[in-house]
This record gives structure tokens, C-alpha cells and sequence, in this order.
């Protein structure tokens, strides 16, 4: 028999505790410690091999960049370990739970990364010639069918980047629409106080002033207030449906006839159409416009803050005032009007150069392709019921916000039962941290007190879902026992502890700067 | 359904917790009359394969810019960017992250935003920039309603020689904030015609170097025009590749500089999405729209960084905010940031070298054709030039030979009496003998 | 020093009256990191903004608690804003302004009203 020989332990020793254990060198294990490229890279360094250039004559003189830029270099090894390293700093959807609650943090199929890389969807310019790029513009088109039929809404504006991006368009659009009747007066637009910010942001941005509606007890609109400010001064309303507080506005379509009928149009915010695709179209609900987070709904990756992208649907009324470019066809082909001439006169404008989110509608459109109506039902379903499971099964431990009837696709908290225990909702979130999970959306909406929004969404199983709760659990039940230590300091394992937010805002340091020389020593 | 993980056992016993006797119930505050008790008429789920084969084909009808001859420009520019970008923006940490509103679990995306913001900085010659908004033509618009905050006027002048689709978001958001625009002619060296149209109302200049038709500018003299009228200078810059052999903004007075940053990392996408830069001197960050990022310490004194002066934005100010901006386009800042830190200074200045080279040489090229007339008379990577006959119809002919010759300047602006015009961009991606065909099409084409 | 229901105070001196924010207005809003002051000259009826004071996660209007005109801001709050957390009611004053209706400042609270105003709060 021969055998190696030079053997080493295969088990580990019993673990003493190894809290307060610091490594030599700072580095954590898998966890590293990583400089700005200001301070790794070089000035003459790069990762890219360019071919030389010769030099012709240009008639730049006078013109051109003498001084040094600033830049650091990388080498591609150095950039790929700079960029790993610092992603290992992020928590992501991939990873856990992410519930932030009016975020709609689902799982992002790479089927449509991988579709959205197509050279012949990528890789086309936004100008060259429509007849060579007829299939993008049908997918637009596609993409438009589908957000109409979803939404039974006749028309859409596709061309808005974002959320409140798509807000603005509607909201020029309404401005548009009075205007073209003779209504430019209509200055006002009503919105609860639970609204987003991007609401009230957004009409001071048309040059309209907010008023605000109140909320019922039980977390809706209040009717006789909406009816008491509504009038001849009114543009529109701005309600989000479901709301705020993760519920459906039951009188809505009472809410549409009381607008309407005060001349006003109704702005339904769709952040939360993720809630009701498939089961309820906002159509049939009486709304004018509505835009859609296709990264929420839709599922576009949320990338560490955009990109998004947010159409717009658009009722009857409103859909002349669209803004260019949108989406023709005959029997020629498919063709993207991109100049309010013509018939077209009345649209409001363009929203930016160019034609929109494409690399979103590729996305989106392979999402809708792969759920299909039965499928996108099926979202709606299970993220109201899992929404509904969390609320359920917290809700001896935790204070429900409205524990009376179902919420829709998210769960809603207040800080009650967090009284007397001196842990406070941020605390309570920053500890769900060390738990391994994203905290919910925290102090949001401003109706309710400590507010904790927990929205699940479709994509988590039931048994992550239980994972969460147990966590959740035991962290009430620390709380109301009295371990603020385990809160007061959290995240004790994150990368790093609490952050001095006062200091960033005092003293803002918005950019690298190079450390300046030490003086020299005086002779 | 692959994307849904309850099975029909827990659905059930989960609605068994709840106490609801069907998802119906929890359906319950929907109005009678919204009701669906069948899914809407569209086709049903569809696997992989499926889906494959339905995008595959929409994609086969486009013609793909690597396929050929390619010169088409105009604000959105077609080069090579290293495959790691690609790789690493699709790290599922910051792909499927949200925005880093919770600083102790998102410092890789903090870190990668204040990278950025100081790139950006350095890149314009301004004091500090911002996180990113949606696109060039949004960031313009935004810097123009940020004039206005600072300035409390409510004119804005625009040069001739601004983008047209710029010139109309910016018309969008301006007129309903009730600030009046006043854009100049359509003008390929539009300098002198700027500055006449300063007055005492103005609250900002925008100007674009290079601009539309190609033309590079050195604006000192707006920015004095400007200053001297108390108005802010706006500097616009659609091909961000120019940063590395043009004069930065800040160093020519701009008092805002905004950008499309697509061109860094970020391929053509049919128009979106983008990268807005945003930039501008420190005294007036707090009129700025848009997030920031900044750095400080944990309670253990480590670096990190935060979201800061956050009191500008929606979530916060609402009404009174500096901007309705939310979403941003962050992954799209990251992948300008990871090219950029693999150009590096050296290769940032080489490749705008190498995309002016080729410019010179194609416009060597086209000017020896018989009634092809070079109009832009200082240029990066991009000109304009006037054919014999329509653009537009050139563009269509060659198309269907196989070279995509630019953008006719009359698809950007009809009406304004340049249909001749043909704007004509070349990058690192053009190969000589792409220029050589091209030239020997279009002699044919205008003959 | 006299004080409102808005949780300004005023001292006044002559025809200046010296504007602030009370010491349970910036343990309200907690560390203060930006304050942005009127400019001199600018002309203010009682009620009207007056200022903005701005803590990591909200931004609060100060009103004038008097009409007049400022004919002084605080410039140390540019660089120190802490100053309002460190001594609101002395040296983290905001404005000071030159009365126009000096009778608006006898309707306003004592400090014994104050208090038995924060208590019921």
C-alpha cells in the first residue's frame, strides 16, 4: 500500500467565540477592503489596447484638452477584482427577500437580459433609417397592445424613462387637454397626503399647486373632502390605485365619477399595478392616465437605481395630446411619427430626444411574452396572497396599520407596538439587516406613524417567505423583551455599521480629491 | 409558470392562514364593475423557447449597426466597449439591487456612484456632479429649469446649434414651468448669433460643443456674454468621447455642464437607455436635481459613503423639490464608469484621437466628391455636409446597398430648409474601408 | 423673548427684532446641517418664509414671526449649522429684522405660554 503521508486535520477544533476578532491586515474573509480607483489606479495606466494613432492635420487648434483630466487607469484584472470586490457590498434581490414595500423588488428573468443583447435590438441607432429597423418599431408596437389590453386604455405613450418621468407626461398631457378647451385656469391638483413624492414633485413642475386630500381611518381617499376640493380650479387628481397603504381605493369608481364630473381628470399613479395586472384593468376603473413602472410590474432590473422606464396610458380624451414620437402601421410597415405636424398637431411635445426605453421594452415584452395573460393573472394572485400571508402571520406581534379586511400586494406596519420597547422603526429595520434581509420601506407613507411597508412580491416561495417571518418574529419578540442592544447599534455584520449622515450633509464631500502634499518642512 | 414559486398546495393552505376562502376575497375591494373572472385577451405563458424564437425574429429585422458601414450619429454614437462592462453589469449585486437607500448594505453601489460623480467632475472641469438623470436631452432640460431656481428669470436662449429633439425637451418641461425659450435658427457656427441674444431676462445660455452639426466651439466668450447679463452658462455635450481631446466646459466658464453619456459604455439601444452627466459649480449644488452621492464615516470611523442633501429631492421636499426625478439610470453610470476606468486618461485621449482621425479621414474622403460640400468647419468625430440632392433619399439609397450614411438633419428638424444636409459621424468602429465604400456609394448616389 | 406657535422666538432691541428657532424646535428636527438664510434687504410680512432649516431627512420652512425687513443674516450658520442644535435660542439666530408693525410682537406668546403651549403638544 502506498499513501500519501503528510497529513493535516480535517475537522475544525472546537470554535471558541470569535466575536471581537480582527484580522491583521483588515481584510474579512471574503470580504474585502477596496480603495476608490483614485487611489488604486495609474495616470498613464489602461485596460483597453487601442490601435495608434497617426496624427493629421485638424483644424482643432486652439480647441483642444492640454491640461491632465484627472482620470485613473486600470488594467482589466484590477477592474474586474475593483468592480467584484465593491459588489459584494450590495444586497440584491438575487440574494434575499428585498421588500421594500412600493419598490416591487421581483426576480429579474435573465431570459430578457439575454434577449435585450439580440445585436439586431441592441445594437441599432435610434436614427437610422426606419426601413432598417422595422422590427424594433413592431415591438414597440407589440409592447403598446399589450400594456393597452392590460390596462384597457385605447392609448399609450411609450417614450417616458421613468416612473415620474411618466407622471410629467400625463400630467402635460391633462394641462394640454384643458388648455385645448379653453381650461388653462385649472391650476390645482388634488392628491392625498400618502401620496408618493414624485406626485406633488411632479405637478409643482407643470406649475400646478398641490392640495391635499385627506384619508379616511380605514386608509382611503375621503370622498366628501375630494368632493369638497374639487371645482371649476381643478386640473386633475393624482390617486394612486392600489395606494399607498398597499390597499384598493374601493370607491374608486365613484372617485372618477366626482372628478369627471368637476371637469377634472383623473392621474392614477400605477406604481402599484403589480397588484391587479391581469385581474383588473384601470379602464374599467374610469382613470385618464396612468403610467406603468415597467420596472416594477414588468420586472426591468432595478440597477442599483435606474434604469426604468415608464409609460404612459392614456384615456380617449387625452390620447390626441400624446407626446412624439409613437407607433404607426399599415400595409407598408411600421413607422414612429416623430413630428407633432399635421394631424399630429396636438400633441404636447416630445419627452427626450429619441424613441424611449428600448433595452426596457425588450425586456418587458419577453417578460409579458413568458407569463402570458394567464401568467401576469397569476402574478397579481400571488403577490396579493403573499402580501396577505406576511400580514397574517405577524399581525399578533406587530401592529397592522389596517388590520380590518385584506390588503393588496403589501403588508402595512405602524410603529404602536414598538412603544415603550426604545427601538424605533429605523432601529427595527437596521436589525432585519443582520437577519440577512433588505429592510421594508421605512417612515413611507406619511399617514402612518413608524410606517413599515412590507411588499413581498409574486417571486418568493413560501418557504423563504416563512425564513422571513420566523426572522421577523423573533426580532419583535427581542424587542418587546428589552434587547435594544441588538438594535440600537445594528447592523452589527453588515459591511459596515451605521453611517454619519449628519456629517455627509454638513460637510459634503461630493467627489475625490487628491490629499494634499504635506508642507515642507520649514528650513 | 417558471418565474412563480407557490405550488396550488400552498396557495391553499397559505390562504388557509389568512382566513380567506379564495384569492377572490382578497380581491374583495374591487369594484363589481372592474371585475375579471377571465384573463384579458392575450396570448398565453410561453417558455424559453418560445420567447427566444418571437424576440430572434423581431431582431432579424433590423439591421445592426456592426453589419456594415455605419455613420449615423446625431446624440447617440456607436463604439466598442470592452467586454468586462458588460460582464460585470450584469453582477446580479448590481443588477438587481434597488437605489442605496440603505448605505451599511449598498456600498458597492455608493462607492461605484462617488467614482463616478468624481469622473464625471473631472471630465467636464466642474466642481461636482451629480449621480446621473435619465439622458442628455432630460439632464439639459433639468439644467435649464435649475437656471431659473438660481437666476429667478424665466428666459432661456438656445443656440442654433443645440439638438433639435434637445431643443424640444427642453420646450416641454420650460414651457409648462412657465419659462419662455427662445432658440435661434438652425446655425452650424452659431457663436456671434448667441450672444446678440443675451439680454438682461436671460437666465441661461445653452450652447453644445460640438454641437449638432459637429462644430466645436471654444464658448468663453458666451460665458462672459453670459455672466456679464447674470445668466448661467449651459454647456451640452452629446458625444462625451470629445472630453478627451476638446476643452472641458468647466474650463470655457460653463456654469452647467450636461451630457449624454452613452457613448462611454453604453451601446446604442435603439435610443435608450442612456446616461444623463450632470454637472455644475459648487455653489449652487443645492439647486441641483437629481441624487448625490457623498462620503463619510461609520460609527467605527471606517469610509463610506451615503445619499446626501437629500432634502432637494421628491421623497423629501415634494412640492418644493429641485426636480420630480426618482428612478435614475444607474446602471448605465455604472457602465460608464467601469469603460472609463479601463480608458483611463491615456485611453480616454487616445480614442478621441482615433474618432477624430477618422472623421478627418472620411471628410477627406467625401470633399473630393463633385458636389459634396464639408460645411462644418472645426469638428470631433462628426460633420455635416451638403449633397447635390435630398439627404434623405441618399440615406434610403445607400441603406439599400448596405451603408448606413448618417442622420439627414432634416429627420431632427423638417421645415428648416436643410434637406440637403447630412450629419455624418465615424468612431473608433470605422473601419478605412468602410469610408472608402462609403465614398464611392454616395459619388454614385449624387452623380 | 417672545414666542409663536410655529416654534420661532424673537428678542427685540430697539426697532430689531432677533429671530430663531426654540431649543424644542431643533431637538425636533435633530442635527441641523443646513440653513438657508433670507437676504438682506428682502422684506417679510409675519407669517411669510423666512428661512428653510434642513436636518439629514427634512426641510422645514421658518416663518417670519413679525413683518419688517432683514437687515442681517446669520453667516456663521453658512459654515456651523450645528450652532442651531448647539445654542438655538442665542447664537443659532437666523435673521435679524427691522420692525415695521412693532404691536405684532405684544400678540405673541411668553415664555410661560410657550411652555404651557409644548406641554400640550
Amino acid at each position: 500500500m502506498s499513501m500519501n503521508n503528510v497529513g493535516r486535520p480535517t475537522r475544525p477544533e472546537a470554535s471558541n467565540d470569535d466575536a471581537g476578532f480582527n484580522s491583521l491586515s483588515g481584510g474579512r474573509g471574503l470580504l474585502q477592503d477596496e480603495p476608490l480607483i483614485f487611489e488604486l489606479g495609474g495616470w498613464t495606466k489602461t485596460g483597453v489596447d487601442l490601435p495608434d494613432v497617426v496624427p493629421a492635420d485638424s483644424a482643432l487648434a486652439g480647441l483642444t484638452r492640454d491640461e491632465p483630466i484627472g482620470l485613473p487607469g486600470l488594467s482589466e484584472p484590477e477592474a474586474v477584482r475593483h468592480y467584484v470586490r465593491l459588489s459584494q457590498k450590495n444586497h440584491a434581490i438575487d440574494l434575499a427577500l428585498y421588500p421594500l414595500g412600493s419598490c416591487t423588488m421581483k426576480h429579474n428573468p435573465r431570459l430578457n437580459e439575454k434577449m435585450a443583447r439580440l445585436p439586431g435590438l441592441s445594437d441599432i441607432h435610434p436614427l437610422q433609417p426606419q426601413s432598417t429597423v422595422q422590427g424594433a418599431i413592431e415591438l414597440m408596437d407589440r409592447l403598446a397592445h399589450w400594456l393597452k389590453t392590460l390596462t384597457g386604455m385605447p392609448a399609450v405613450a411609450l417614450s417616458p424613462k421613468a416612473g415620474a418621468h411618466g407622471e410629467l407626461c400625463g400630467l402635460l398631457a391633462i394641462r394640454a387637454a384643458h388648455e385645448a378647451a379653453g381650461n388653462g385656469h385649472r391650476k390645482t391638483v388634488l392628491a392625498p397626503t400618502s401620496a408618493h413624492g414624485t406626485n406633488p414633485a411632479t405637478a409643482a413642475f407643470c406649475g400646478y399647486t398641490v392640495v391635499e386630500i385627506a384619508q379616511t381611518d380605514d386608509g382611503r381617499v375621503d370622498l366628501a373632502d375630494l368632493e369638497a376640493k374639487l371645482g371649476d380650479h381643478v386640473a386633475a387628481i393624482m390617486v394612486t390605485n392600489p395606494n399607498t397603504c398597499g390597499l384598493f381605493e374601493r370607491d374608486v369608481v365613484e372617485i372618477a365619477r366626482l372628478t369627471h364630473a368637476a371637469g377634472a381628470y383623473f392621474y392614477c399613479d400605477g406604481a402599484n399595478f403589480n397588484a391587479i395586472v391581469g385581474r383588473v384593468r384601470p379602464g374599467d376603473l374610469g382613470v385618464d392616465a396612468m403610467h406603468i413602472n415597467l420596472h416594477k410590474t414588468f420586472s426591468t432590473p432595478h440597477g442599483g437605481g435606474g434604469p426604468g422606464a415608464g409609460p404612459v396610458v392614456l384615456s380617449e380624451a387625452l390620447a390626441p395630446f400624446a407626446p412624439t414620437p409613437w407607433v404607426v402601421h399599415d400595409e407598408n410597415g411600421y413607422k414612429l411619427v416623430e413630428e407633432a405636424v399635421g394631424p399630429a398637431a396636438q400633441a404636447f411635445g416630445r419627452m427626450s430626444a429619441f424613441h424611449g426605453q428600448m433595452g426596457m421594452y425588450v425586456r418587458a415584452y419577453a417578460y409579458m411574452l413568458s407569463h402570458g395573460a394567464d401568467g401576469l393573472r397569476q402574478v397579481a394572485e400571488d403577490a396579493v396572497l403573499n402580501a396577505n400571508y406576511i400580514k397574517a402571520r405577524l399581525s399578533d406581534l406587530m401592529s397592522p396599520a389596517f388590520p380590518e379586511g385584506p390588503c393588496m400586494h403589501e403588508a402595512l406596519f405602524d410603529d404602536a407596538w414598538l412603544e415603550d420597547t426604545g427601538v424605533t422603526t429605523l432601529d427595527f429595520a437596521k436589525a432585519m439587516i443582520d437577519e440577512g434581509f433588505h429592510p421594508m420601506t421605512m417612515y413611507f407613507p406619511l399617514v402612518v406613524h413608524g410606517a413599515m411597508l412590507i411588499e413581498p412580491t409574486e417571486t418568493e416561495s413560501k418557504a423563504e417567505l416563512d425564513r422571513f417571518i420566523e426572522a421577523l418574529r423573533l426580532l419583535a419578540q427581542a424587542a418587546k423583551a428589552g434587547e435594544t442592544g441588538r438594535f440600537k447599534n445594528a447592523p452589527h455584520l453588515a459591511p459596515l455599521k451605521r453611517l454619519d449622515e449628519t456629517l455627509a450633509a454638513r460637510k459634503p464631500k461630493l467627489k475625490w480629491k487628491p490629499v494634499a502634499p504635506a508642507p515642507l518642512a520649514a528650513e | 409558470m417558471r418565474y412563480l414559486p407557490l405550488t396550488p398546495e400552498d396557495r391553499a393552505d397559505m390562504l388557509g392562514v389568512i382566513g380567506a376562502g379564495s384569492i377572490d376575497e382578497l380581491f374583495v375591494d374591487v369594484p363589481a364593475v372592474a371585475r375579471r373572472s377571465e384573463p384579458v385577451d392575450l396570448p398565453h405563458h410561453a417558455g424559453e423557447i418560445e420567447v427566444e424564437r418571437e424576440l430572434l425574429r423581431l431582431s432579424r429585422r433590423n439591421r445592426s449597426a456592426a453589419e456594415g458601414p455605419f455613420f449615423v450619429g446625431a446624440g447617440a454614437y456607436r463604439h466598442h466597449v470592452p467586454a468586462t462592462v458588460d460582464h460585470i453589469i450584469q453582477r446580479s449585486e448590481f443588477l438587481t439591487s434597488y437605489t442605496p437607500y440603505q448605505p451599511e448594505i449598498a456600498q458597492g453601489t455608493l462607492q461605484v456612484l462617488f467614482e463616478f460623480q468624481s469622473q464625471v467632475a473631472a471630465l467636464t472641469g466642474m466642481d461636482v456632479a451629480n449621480a446621473s438623470l435619465y439622458d442628455g436631452s432630460t439632464a439639459t432640460a433639468e439644467a435649464v429649469m435649475m437656471a431659473q431656481r438660481v437666476t429667478r428669470k424665466n428666459k432661456a436662449v438656445l443656440s442654433g446649434g443645440v439638438h433639435p429633439q434637445y431643443v424640444g425637451a427642453v420646450e416641454t418641461l420650460a414651457h409648462a414651468a412657465g419659462v419662455t425659450t427662445h432658440r435661434l435658427p438652425a446655425a452650424i457656427d452659431a457663436e456671434d448669433a448667441v450672444i446678440a441674444a443675451i439680454d438682461a431676462d436671460t437666465a441661461c445660455v445653452v450652447v453644445q460643443t460640438p454641437n449638432v452639426f459637429g462644430t466645436a466651439t471654444d464658448v468663453t466668450r458666451i460665458a462672459e456674454a453670459a455672466h456679464a447679463a447674470g445668466a448661467l452658462l449651459i454647456v451640452v455635450t452629446t458625444e462625451a468621447v470629445s472630453y478627451g481631446l476638446l476643452k472641458s466646459p468647466g474650463a470655457m466658464g460653463a456654469d452647467i455642464a450636461v451630457a449624454e453619456g452613452q457613448s462611454i459604455g453604453n451601446g446604442l439601444n435603439f435610443g435608450g437607455p442612456y446616461v444623463g452627466l450632470f454637472a455644475c459649480r459648487e455653489k449652487f449644488v443645492r439647486q441641483a436635481p437629481g441624487r448625490l452621492c457623498g462620503e463619510t464615516v461609520d460609527a467605527d470611523g471606517k469610509r463610506g459613503f451615503v445619499l446626501t442633501l437629500s432634502t432637494r429631492e421628491q421623497h423629501i421636499r415634494r412640492d418644493k423639490a429641485t426636480s420630480n426625478i426618482c428612478t435614475n439610470s444607474g446602471l448605465c453610470a455604472l457602465a460608464f464608469s467601469i469603460h472609463m476606468s479601463l480608458l483611463g486618461e491615456q485611453g480616454l485621449r487616445q480614442l478621441a484621437s482615433l474618432n477624430h482621425q477618422k472623421a478627418l479621414a472620411t471628410a477627406k474622403a467625401l470633399a473630393a466628391i463633385p458636389g459634396v460640400e464639408i460645411l462644418t468647419p472645426r469638428f470631433f468625430n462628426e460633420f455635416a455636409v451638403r449633397l447635390p440632392k435630398d439627404a434623405a433619399e441618399v440615406v434610403e439609397t445607400l441603406a439599400a446597398h448596405g451603408v448606413i450614411a448618417g442622420v439627414p438633419y432634416s429627420r431632427l428638424e423638417p421645415g428648416a430648409g436643410l434637406d440637403d444636409v447630412l450629419l455624418v459621424a465615424t468612431t473608433e468602429t470605422t473601419l478605412d474601408t468602410d469610408i472608402t465604400f462609403f465614398a464611392k456609394l454616395l459619388a454614385g448616389a449624387v452623380q | 423673548m417672545r414666542f409663536t406657535k410655529d416654534h420661532e422666538w424673537v428678542v427685540v432691541e430697539g426697532d430689531i427684532a432677533t429671530v430663531g428657532i426654540t431649543a424644542y424646535a431643533a431637538e425636533q428636527l435633530g442635527d441641523v446641517v443646513f440653513v438657508e438664510v433670507p437676504e438682506v434687504g428682502k422684506t417679510v410680512a409675519q407669517g411669510d418664509g423666512l428661512a428653510v432649516v434642513e436636518s439629514v431627512k427634512a426641510a422645514s420652512d421658518v416663518y417670519a414671526p413679525v413683518s419688517g425687513e432683514v437687515v442681517e443674516a446669520n453667516a456663521e450658520l453658512g459654515d456651523a449649522p450645528e450652532t442651531v442644535n448647539a445654542v438655538p435660542e442665542a447664537g443659532g439666530w437666523f435673521a435679524k429684522l427691522k420692525l415695521s408693525n412693532p404691536a405684532e410682537v405684544d400678540a405673541l406668546m411668553d415664555r410661560d405660554a410657550y411652555e404651557a403651549f409644548l406641554s400640550t403638544l
